[in-house]
């Protein structure tokens, strides 16, 4: 049994003037304790939605169907009664912009205070010590606790971002784009600095980005989406060197990296589909260098490929 | 002939002091954007200046257009001191410099249609004669940009438009008064990662026309594949510069160093030997001593505290192309 | 490789135009719809008035403070007017005054926040300590001065209370100009070398144009609302007689004490009525417009559970 797992989730969204978003499409995954799990893709394919929904954050224009199991309990089943006893408890998110989000007029050190006393898990003096300790554990020194977001850096503001997701000892951490605003030294700091808590906490971490290389970086399995559902799912190094969905391997060959000797970048033409409309087909067929007669007509399952998952009718054409 | 040579150009700002500070007489405190830069652009060529928040890289491109005024230095555009020129003498020049900025999603008016964005500079500078011509100037510089067949964009709203889409419509806005040189701040950092290279494809084919074009990025990995130059800024000063393969294979300054270590790479397998630098650049207002970079050098020593070390060719590099501003070097 | 870019991507809602959002909004919320109703009835009888007032105005067809019957259905007023006729002549001027009052507010009060917020530095500050000075005016006084230095008429009463109101459309306009200036398309036109005036025209006005709409409808409410009360207290022009003027030539005449009820509530109620409409369409604008008063996100986020019907992408 998994730590934490999504199976078969998808989220409609309401549109203004009718009609329905389908923005995350039966997208289904597992993470077990201590993994990390990358979340990857590009604006709109439906990662954040996806992070959200496994904390039941979504607002009343969604829709939400499937399962989120939290250690084989589905916590999405009775709405938000079911789902509030594990936000933060056990399951903690640290949003995008979260850095941006602090209440301005209080110090930082009390708003964690009130992270902790509205969850029940310290009050007063010993919620303050509390405090005091996770933002040392982030690498925020006690003396500056007592300041004001204002007086902060950004990527100061980013560690206390997570100390506060990490308040009540969360088993899984959500981390949406949380070095995108950042500078690539303090970027740096902050995956040293989630490699480091994740280490030490036994925390498992699902990494929301776009940023491949980061993922790279931090994360041992990682999911490609593409409107709305998984495209390839696997291990970090069988995505980069053995791809098994075109889309992935030209996401790679689109991030310049220092190493390249001159090799031309790729770009992929067009844009993702909407969603606003039933899709016949695989999504990414438009733009896709080697769709053939097969996906204009069907669209491609998730299935086993090699200690992958793929969504891709290549992989059944013999070789 | 350099299209932009750029001398020792200081560009400070006061801090606010606030009633309290003025009543307190409190020390008039200034943020040193730009302290002493120079550099050049040729025709054709482009320069990508480099580094973090707060470095000066975007005040720097906005002096150039003079939409920030410098204290001291002195820019060069085509062989005239731009500092210099009064507002109504730098009106014809506008059209010979343009800016791209980093937001599409933003730059564009959402209430014109992408005909009369890209067709407005040419109304403001009463340019391309008849409304035939002008129309005529506008699809081009349409075709320019990729953004074919040009009628099925003319009549779109922004709102209509991927992003990547957006920025060509700014670029070709930018185009249409055949500029010679272009400043780019960060033309991709807002787009999806599978559009930037076909954006920043499009820029490098603009240079035939002898367009020169100074792009403002962070990313260092898009600095080394798309300019030929790259300029690497700290605290309001260049302290590397090279040609981009140079500097990203042979960084001799140790924050080049520094910052190449810690980009995430894209191989899973590659080994990372990050050199994370502790905390983050000071406050342009109190500017350390000496070299500016040595309260954060990994390899500071003592004179490094005394002395401000010149941008020049390091002992390890015989080209004279590449410089840096370290006594270690 | 060429790159060929596909038809343009996902509809997003459509920018509306000025005109679209203010019949939008009518559409869309019942406040504004009720508002709008009520409001074009009563400009309806006021332009209409003289065609469609059941008596001469002048005319006395009754006695003083006559009963209303089925003739007259808001009875007569102190000079034996059937009232009906007279709120129907009244509300014309009512609405004749508002309007130009308005009008000139919005001239004063436009051009200020406009130049306040896009000049900003000192011409800012200048303007707005001229808006502040303004602001402090009280309106009964100034009235009672103008009325005797250089007499009641309609053309002073529009003026003063043009001059009363055009600070608050002045400071919510230059609130907007502030924001709309520092926004990149804007910062742009000014790179290529845009002059002032079309910056003005073409980029800051069309987005400063539904708000300020929007408070000239509100500002309209405050304007009749301010004529009443002027006219009721006996500053307004004594040739002319609007709502308030009927109210008060009823007060005059003891209509309280005669219990002649219908020659005092009609005109005030229809004041009303016309004061509430206009506020129901400008708040509904307002809000339409400014997304912060929104309120609706602050509400406990509750999505909806849906039983799960297929697999993957053809999920229901």
């Amino acid at each position: 049994m998994s730590l934490l797992e999504a199976r078969e989730l998808n989220v409609w969204f309401d549109l203004e003037g009718g009609g329905t978003l389908h923005a995350v499409q039966g997208v289904s995954f597992a993470l077990e304790e201590g993994e990390r799990l990358g979340l990857v893709g590009e604006s709109g394919c439906g990662k954040t939605t996806t992070a959200l929904a496994l904390l039941g954050l979504l607002p009343s224009s969604a829709e939400v169907a499937g399962e989120v199991r939290f250690h084989g309990e589905d916590v999405l089943a009775g709405g938000e009664e079911s789902v509030r006893p594990h936000r933060w408890t056990d399951v903690a998110m640290v949003f995008q912009g979260a850095m941006n989000s602090f209440n301005p007029v209080r110090t930082v050190e009390s708003q964690i205070v009130e992270a902790l006393e509205l969850h029940a898990v310290a009050e007063g003096a010993v919620a303050r010590a509390r405090a005091g300790k996770l933002l040392e554990s982030v690498g925020i020194p006690a003396d500056r606790a007592r300041r004001f977001p204002h007086e902060f850096s950004g990527g100061m503001r980013q560690r206390a971002a997570i100390a506060m997701a990490l308040a009540c000892e969360p088993s899984v951490l959500v981390a949406d784009e949380p070095t995108t605003a950042l500078d690539v030294m303090v970027q740096a700091q902050i995956l040293e600095l989630l490699d480091g808590l994740c280490r030490d906490f036994g925390l498992a971490l699902v990494l929301v980005t776009h940023d491949l290389p980061v993922v790279a970086q931090l994360c041992d399995r990682a999911a490609v989406m593409y409107a709305g559902e998984i495209v390839e799912e696997g291990p970090m190094e069988r995505l980069y060197h053995s791809p098994r969905h075109p889309y992935t391997r030209l996401l790679f060959a689109a991030t310049p990296d220092l190493a390249d000797d001159g090799a031309p970048v790729a770009s992929i033409p067009g844009a993702p589909p909407r969603l606003d409309r039933p899709l016949v087909g695989c999504p990414f067929r438009p733009r896709c260098d080697r769709a053939f007669g097969r996906c204009a007509e069907e669209r491609p399952l998730l299935r086993r490929v090699d200690g992958s998952r793929a969504a891709c009718h290549l992989n059944d054409v013999p070789a | 002939m350099s299209l932009i040579e750029v001398e020792n150009l200081v560009v400070r700002y006061p801090v606010a002091r606030g009633i309290v500070g003025t009543l307190a007489r409190r020390p008039r405190r200034t943020v040193h954007a730009v302290d002493g830069v120079s550099f050049s652009l040729r025709p054709g060529e482009i320069l990508a200046l480099v580094g973090e928040s707060g470095c000066g890289k975007t005040t720097t491109a906005q002096t150039l257009l003079r939409l920030v005024e410098p204290e001291a230095g002195s820019i060069r555009f085509e062989g005239r001191d731009v500092t210099q020129l009064s507002v109504r003498e730098l009106r014809p020049l506008r059209r010979r410099m343009q800016l791209i900025y980093q937001d599409p999603y933003e730059s564009l008016d959402p209430r014109l249609r992408v005909r009369q964005t890209v067709e407005e500079p040419l109304v403001v500078h009463r340019a391309g004669g008849s409304r035939e011509e002008r129309a005529r100037r506008v699809r081009e510089a349409l075709e320019r940009v990729e953004l074919v067949p040009a009628e099925l964009f003319l009549d779109r709203y922004p709102h209509e438009l991927s992003g990547g889409q957006r920025q060509r419509v700014a670029i070709a806005a930018s185009l249409v008064l055949e500029p010679r040189l272009l400043v780019a701040d960060e033309p991709v950092s807002m787009l999806d990662v599978s559009v930037r290279a076909g954006i920043l494809r499009l820029l490098d084919g603009l240079r035939d026309g002898g367009l020169g074009i100074l792009m403002i990025t962070h990313d260092l990995s898009t600095a080394a594949h798309f300019s030929d130059r790259i300029a690497v800024m700290y605290l309001g000063r260049i302290v590397e510069e090279g040609p981009a393969s140079e500097v990203v294979r042979n960084p001799q300054h140790p924050y080049t160093r520094a910052l190449l270590s810690v980009v995430p790479k894209r191989d899973p397998r590659d080994r990372m030997r990050p050199q994370i630098l502790r905390g983050e650049p000071p406050d342009a207002v109190r500017i350390p001593s000496g070299c500016r970079f040595h309260p954060r050098c990994p390899l500071a020593i003592d004179a490094c505290r005394a002395q401000d070390p010149p941008l020049e060719s390091p002992a390890a590099v015989t080209n004279g192309q590449h410089v840096a501003a370290c006594i270690l070097a | 490789m060429s790159v060929v870019l596909q038809e343009p991507v996902l509809q997003e809602a459509p920018i509306r135009s000025r005109r679209g959002i203010v019949l939008e909004t009518i559409r869309r919320r019942p406040s504004a719809a009720i508002g709008a109703t009520l409001l074009v009835l009563v400009l309806l009888g006021a332009v209409l008035a003289p065609v469609l007032a059941p008596y001469d105005l002048h005319k006395q067809v009754g006695p003083v403070f006559g009963h209303p019957s089925w003739s007259h259905p808001l009875g007569l007023d102190d000079g034996g007017i059937d009232m009906v006729t007279l709120l129907m002549w009244g509300a014309r001027i009512s609405l004749v005054v508002g309007f130009a009052a308005t009008l000139v507010s919005m001239l004063i009060g436009g051009t200020v926040g406009v130049a306040a917020g896009y000049f900003g530095g000192k011409t800012d500050t200048i303007l707005m300590r001229i808006t502040d000075y303004f602001l402090v005016i009280p309106d009964v006084p100034l009235m009672i001065i103008v009325a005797a230095i250089w007499g009641p008429s309609l053309f002073h009463i529009v003026i003063v209370i043009g001059i009363l109101l055009w600070t608050s459309t002045a400071r919510v306009i230059r609130a907007q100009v502030k924001s709309v200036r520092e926004r990149v398309y804007v910062k742009r036109a000014q790179a290529i070398g845009a002059g002032h005036a079309r910056i003005v025209l073409r980029h800051v006005l069309p987005q400063v144009a539904p708000l300020l709409i929007a408070n000239t409808v509100l500002t309209i409410a405050v304007a009749i609302f301010d004529e009443t009360a002027l006219s009721f207290l006996g500053l307004g022009d004594p040739s002319r007689i609007s709502l308030g003027k009927v109210i008060e030539n009823a007060f005059q005449r003891a209509a309280i004490s005669t219990g002649a009820w219908w020659a005092i509530v009609p005109p005030g109620a229809l004041v009303a009525l016309i004061i509430l409409s206009c506020s129901l369409i400008g708040q509904a604008l307002e809000d339409a417009l400014n997304p912060r008063l929104r309120v609706a996100h602050l509400s406990a986020r509750r999505f909806r559970l849906r039983p799960l019907v297929g697999r993957g992408s053809e999920a229901l």
